[in-house]
């Protein structure tokens, strides 16, 4: 199986380890990745602050950059929800790129939910053990596309993984793209409330896959002196699996 | 400082039970100085204890429920339900005219005078000229948001009608001078001993917590209005199309006093308010119940057809209903149609994290929370509340918890790109936005402007110190101050840097050969 690679702009620069994660569970499963180099950004952050057109841009590029690909699998809830939730839309009135648009959110995966609905995955048979207790966050981004509980049913797969489900998980980290910087105080405040839920879990681990909640939940808990890890669930699969090393 | 931040500042220290907004009239709070910038109120209530202790724990409960009871009820079907909701809402408004016909039609056989108000002065107009008409002196009232937003009460005063809000929450805030802070628990904002100060200060009560006795001196008091008033005002909460009907859902029962025992009912009801038939009525009343309260059914559901009939011995001799349009049609012009679907649940403020953070009254408007953020720039113009549809990260809990399934977040965007195509946007962030989107436009501008980040986060880390070595892939550095808009960031939270290497360069490095 083809798959091709949509690491996003904030995993690549921020969150390397998890893109490498990705593609190395992703080649374990026998898929053949590719990483168009064209890439760059979805224009999420564009299209929520209002500039249409600027996004609309971006949109067509992404098209374009995908448009041979079979499946694009994307680590980003939030960036597979801009594509999947939007890109039709946008893009509805631009006869050369609106079939495009649509080929395009059909064949976007957000990763785990991938590797549960397209590659029918079970860790167990692989053999995945990672010793840790953890928590998880829930990104808001997920409900947009559909997706629930699909990492956790992973988490579950893992040997040795002691799960320990976040109190008041559905509500938001505060991110919100530029909401954190224009709202610095609202923003603040929901973050400091997640961290406070995630020390009720006395986790040492937390697992966040969508690198903007995870730059602000953990930025909070560096200021705060909390000390978690942040660590997405690509990686611990990885790690899971033998495949890259546990750090 | 804004007057609001210093008196809520004086007002409530943490670990007081000072009432929030007793220095700031109700009128102001719904009706600031426009163009309304939120974040006063919104830092003054993140900052204030008591708030958080009252609105976030009040509106997570409810949240919850909603969940738990919705679920219990509608089990796999709940989606369903939910599309029939908004289905019948729609089609509604698709045929809004032919419905309202409809609706003058049969609601005017069965002896209802119906009035149509274009503006919230007409509605009030309107009132205000019925209460000279039947020499009112003192009038009883249930809650209506419709009322709020025409500002009705100040001119029936001011007319000399004496007016009693009648719901329990309401009235506390009559009493108090205060504001309604969400649209079906008005007083979330306060506590029982709020209610006890006002009792005591306004009424002459005895101090007491118990809320036995103040539901107690609640009643004895309204009990004592409703036997007198020659006036009775309500809301509405659905309109019947097929029957001319207007329907009431009240938990205290008091909707069902303020318009059985005056002699004449006025009901201000928005024009966004019909349905088809019973038969939708239902269906309506089944997810407004149990998204608002989580309850099966509201205590009381009044269903008013006509006035008091010749052979009857109860009931108002009159009653008006004033279809209030005042900026409905505009919305219903556009694709923003949708909105209109609303049935004033609170679902959506009890889910969103940020009505959770500052509650209503930061909003500045009438209606809060999500749906308030949309209607209110349209009610009373973009440009003068620029901050709502912004003020928001888009998290979707809104739309999720919607029974009408309005996309709530899809048209704060909208409203955003307005924004930006009305320059109301400003020019700095327009500047701004477009160079990013520019760059992000080919991939080696990307790569560039990456790199400089990273370049630039990293050198900032190194002279803080807190860069970390180890692997190039995951070790990184961590900024408490970054310059410009970043600020922002930084008084909230540290800036994680990026660690040495790129996604792209691990794979260039490792894979592109094979």
């Amino acid at each position: 199986m083809k798959v091709t690679l949509f690491v996003t702009c904030l995993t690549d620069t921020f969150y390397p380890r998890t893109g490498m994660a990705v593609v190395k569970v992703l080649d374990r499963l026998g898929c053949q990745v590719d990483f168009p180099q064209e890439q760059t950004c979805c224009g999420q952050p564009m299209f929520n602050n209002g500039f249409t057109e600027e996004a609309r841009a971006l949109a067509r590029r992404m098209v374009q950059v995908f448009e041979d690909s079979e499946y694009v699998v994307t680590p980003s809830g939030s960036c597979a929800a801009m594509i999947r939730d939007y890109y039709v839309d946008l893009l509805k009135d631009d006869h050369a790129y609106a079939a495009g648009a649509k080929a395009l959110a059909g064949k976007t995966y957000e990763f785990y939910e991938f590797l549960l609905k397209v590659m029918k995955v079970d860790l167990r048979q692989l053999g995945a053990r990672w010793p840790g207790k953890v928590t998880y966050h829930y990104s808001c981004h997920l409900r947009g596309i559909g997706v629930t509980d699909e990492a956790v049913r992973l988490m579950k797969q893992i040997e040795g993984l002691d799960y320990v489900p976040l109190p008041k998980a559905e509500q938001c980290c505060g991110f919100g793209g530029t909401f954190a910087i224009k709202y610095p105080q609202i923003s603040g405040s929901l973050v400091r409330d997640k961290v406070a839920c995630i020390k009720e879990t006395a986790a040492p681990y937390v697992v966040s896959n969508d690198a903007g909640c995870t730059m602000n939940i953990s930025g909070s808990c560096h200021r705060d002196g909390v000390k978690v890890k942040f660590i997405s669930l690509a990686e611990i699969i990885a790690e899971a699996l033998g495949l890259l090393e546990t750090a | 400082m804004s007057t609001f931040e210093a008196k809520n500042q004086a007002s409530a220290p943490a670990g007081t039970h000072a009432t929030v907004n007793l220095s700031i009239s109700g009128q102001e709070l719904l009706f600031p100085p426009l163009p309304y910038d939120i974040h006063a109120r919104a830092d003054a209530a993140t900052a204030n204890k008591q708030l958080q202790d009252f609105v976030h724990v009040a509106t997570y409960r409810k949240d919850v429920t909603r969940k738990q009871v919705t679920s219990e009820t509608f089990g796999p079907k709940h989606g369903a339900f939910r599309d029939l909701g908004a289905a019948i809402k729609q089609h509604t408004l698709d045929h809004l005219d032919h419905y309202l016909e409809m609706f003058v039609e049969r609601a005017t056989a069965a002896g209802a005078k119906v009035h149509f108000a274009q503006t919230a002065d007409q509605a009030n107009d309107i009132c205000l000229d019925v209460a000279r008409r039947c020499g009112a002196k003192l009038c009883v009232k249930s809650k209506s948001m419709v009322t709020e937003e025409t500002h009705l009460l100040p001119q029936l005063q001011a007319m000399g009608v004496e007016t009693v809000e009648t719901d329990l929450g309401e009235f506390i805030l009559q009493l108090d001078h205060d504001a309604p802070s969400h649209i079906v628990t008005p007083m979330i904002h306060k506590d029982r001993r709020a209610v006890a100060r006002a009792f005591e200060r306004e009424l002459g009560a005895v101090y007491t917590e118990d809320p036995q006795q103040l539901t107690g001196i609640a009643r004895a008091y309204l009990r004592e209005k409703y036997r007198r008033a020659d006036l009775g005002i309500s809301g509405g909460n659905f309109l019947v199309a097929e029957t001319g009907s207007l329907v009431i859902c009240t938990n205290e029962g008091n909707g069902r006093f303020c318009t059985s025992a005056p002699k004449v009912h006025v009901a201000f009801v928005g024009i966004e308010k019909l349905v088809p038939s019973y038969e939708h009525l239902g269906v309506m009343l089944k997810l407004l119940a149990r998204t608002s309260t989580g309850q099966p059914l509201t205590v009381y559901t009044h269903v008013i057809t006509g006035p008091r009939r010749p052979q009857e011995h109860d009931g108002p001799g009159q009653l008006h209903i004033i279809l209030v349009d005042n900026g409905r049609t505009e919305i219903l012009k556009k694709e923003t149609r949708e909105m209109l679907r609303c049935i004033r649940c609170g679902a959506c403020l009890n889910a969103c994290p940020v009505y959770r953070k500052i509650g209503g009254h930061a909003y500045g408007a009438v209606y809060s929370g999500p749906i308030g953020a949309l209607i209110t720039p349209l009610f009373r113009g973009l440009a003068n509340y620029p901050d709502l549809p912004n003020a928001s990260s888009l998290c979707g809990a809104c739309f999720e918890a919607c029974p009408v399934k309005i996309d709530i977040p899809r048209f704060l965007v909208q409203l955003r790109s307005e924004m930006v195509s009305r320059k109301i946007t400003k020019l700095s962030d327009r500047l701004f936005y477009r160079l990013w989107a520019w760059s992000l436009g080919r991939s080696w501008t990307y790569r560039i402007g990456g790199w400089m980040q990273k370049m630039f986060f990293r050198a900032k880390a190194r002279q803080r110190g807190t860069l970390a070595k180890g692997d190039p892939y995951r070790s990184r550095g961590w900024l408490d101050h970054l310059p410009g808009p970043a600020a922002g960031w930084t008084s909230q939270r540290d800036m994680p840097t990026p660690p040495a290497r790129s996604f792209r360069q691990w794979w260039n490095q490792e894979r592109s050969s094979s």
